[in-house]
């Protein structure tokens, strides 16, 4: 196997010595190094606390806010008169891939609809939140737009979420929550 | 005699103290400059009664930590050789500070008190002698622990540090050529008054190979291919707890000794134009001195720091290269070039 190592002539007498290669990138991080330095004595003195200085989230004070997008804790929405909205169709367990969802269907008292969830589970210890039962919901009642992480638990069998709590989710006005561009 | 003696002992106490104070600041300011300059915020979780002081505290649970960790021997190691070893690195680290001055004399109570432990004519030689001590402590660690991959590590440390010790010395001649001594008071003070007579400017390129050298001697990135973490984790990989604190303070005992020297040969030490150290009263001297000189230890310091998160590592043969084939002719022509212009403007004997 003929192998040839990188030469360093290649970059000629000048480029081969990498001093001034090497200053400039010193200099880049001598930058980095005084920008943060004046921008955190500026925020010690309450001044430009707006311009952040590094990318450090202190978590458990500072949360990162959640992307508009992200599909995080089931919610049910209600209808205007507060029952929730869905009709235990049965379409949402069935495309789940992971068979998390279980839901129970009774006769609604309602003239107009046929049937609601006498119970709605979701087991979020199996759930790998695809959204797949968002999609399919045709009333739009399931939606994963809580902005909420679901806790962890020690106990798999407390990881199960009941119709209560699905409903308590944040009120159902259709607007999703605003998120800030920038993180902190 | 013994106003002398206890001049001396307050002394050593003092440079003692103060390296490892700065030793367990720099660990803190290590952590803290990354940090910086990479964008993030850095260590400050350690708090006192809710007091964070900037991470400062980390520096405390750091050692309590390392003294807590457990200190494993392994079973096919030569203990007596292991546990020599960062005793030798440390002490090999630390006895360089012996002989370098870090104020003028001072008189006090009628009494010259030169501030340097032993003052010496060939102290640099000393300093020469003790830095290449450091090498057994890191060569004889790795060979000690009967592994591997500290042997290659060992191996590795004696032949960056044989490379880069020659060039280290070979640096520094053009030094002692300018000011015709060994003796770091007399060069520190050859460097008072104007500005231009710092070390830097009589001998810029002395100054850029000593600096190379020195990083290379301490062992840390770009020069790190004797720990190489992400290939052999080096000499130390079987060494934990406390021996391990032991190398690591070393490295950084030596990041500061080579500011201490790189300040008294190239940048004055603690002389500052302007500043008559002799017409002070000594309280005011020792203090203005001792401002100066750390303020130049520490300078050194952030920029052996600036480098060592800036640069990637060096391939072996880049290192190998570099130190023999760029540092030592670099230094011998830095010597013919001293001793021409020394000649040319009628210098010398």
């Amino acid at each position: 196997m003929n192998v040839r190592p990188p030469r360093g002539s290649e970059l000629g007498l000048v480029g081969a010595a990498y001093v001034w290669e090497i200053v400039k990138g010193l200099m880049i991080t001598n930058r980095h190094f005084w920008e943060n330095i004046v921008l955190h004595s500026l925020h010690a003195a309450g001044i430009a606390r707006s311009r952040p200085a590094g990318v450090t989230i202190q978590y458990p004070e500072v949360r990162r806010p959640v992307p508009a997008r992200a599909r995080l804790l089931h919610r049910i929405n209600r209808r205007p008169d507060g029952s929730p909205k869905c009709v235990a169709c049965m379409l949402c367990p069935s495309v789940c891939p992971s068979g998390c969802i279980n839901v129970v269907a009774e006769e609604s008292p309602e003239p107009g609809i046929e049937k609601r969830p006498a119970s709605f589970e979701i087991d979020l210890s199996r759930c790998v939140f695809c959204g797949f039962c968002v999609e399919a919901c045709p009333v739009d009642a399931i939606r994963m737009d809580s902005g909420t992480i679901p806790p962890a638990s020690e106990d798999r069998f407390r990881m199960v979420t009941t119709l209560d709590e699905l409903l308590a989710g944040p009120p159902s006005d259709g607007s999703l929550r605003s998120v800030a561009g920038r993180f902190p | 005699m013994i106003a002398a003696a206890v001049a001396g002992f307050i002394k050593s106490a003092y440079v003692l103290g103060a390296a490892m104070g700065a030793t367990s600041l720099l660990t803190w300011a290590e952590r803290k400059q990354s940090a910086m300059m990479q964008d993030r915020i850095g260590a400050n979780r350690a708090s006192v009664l809710g007091v964070r002081a900037l991470g400062l505290f980390h520096i405390i649970t750091d050692a309590v930590k390392t003294i807590a960790k457990e200190d494993y021997i392994p079973p096919f190691a030569d203990k007596m050789l292991f546990w020599l070893a960062p005793l030798v690195a440390g002490v090999a680290a630390g006895i360089g500070f012996v002989v370098v001055p870090f104020g003028p004399t001072i008189s006090v109570l009628g009494m010259d008190v030169p501030l340097v432990i032993a003052r010496s004519e060939i102290g640099m030689l000393v300093l020469l002698g003790a830095l290449g001590l450091s090498i057994y402590g890191s060569f004889l660690g790795g060979a000690a622990s009967g592994n591997k991959w500290a042997y290659l590590g060992a191996m590795r440390a004696g032949a960056q540090m044989a490379a880069y010790e020659v060039a280290l010395g070979l640096s520094l001649v053009g030094v002692f050529m300018v000011h015709g001594t060994l003796d770091l008071v007399r060069i520190a003070d050859a460097q008072q008054g104007s500005l231009l007579n710092w070390g830097v400017f009589a001998q810029p390129l002395g100054f850029l190979l000593f600096f190379t050298a020195a990083a290379a001697e301490t062992k840390r990135a770009p020069f790190d291919v004797p720990e190489g973490e992400s290939e052999i984790i080096g000499y130390f990989v079987e060494y934990s707890g406390m021996k391990f604190g032991v190398f690591f303070m070393a490295e950084l005992l030596e990041t500061i000794l080579f500011s201490a020297v790189i300040a008294v040969l190239f940048f004055g030490g603690w002389h500052l134009p302007g500043i008559e150290y002799a017409a002070l009263p000594w309280w005011l001297a020792l203090v203005v001195s001792q401002a100066v000189w750390w303020g130049k230890v520490a300078t050194g310091c952030w920029l052996f720091l600036l480098i060592r998160w800036t640069l990637p590592r060096f391939r072996y043969d880049q290192l190998l290269d570099l130190g023999w084939k760029w540092l030592l002719p670099l230094a011998l022509a830095n010597i013919l070039l001293t001793g021409a212009l020394i000649v040319w403007r009628g210098g010398g004997s």
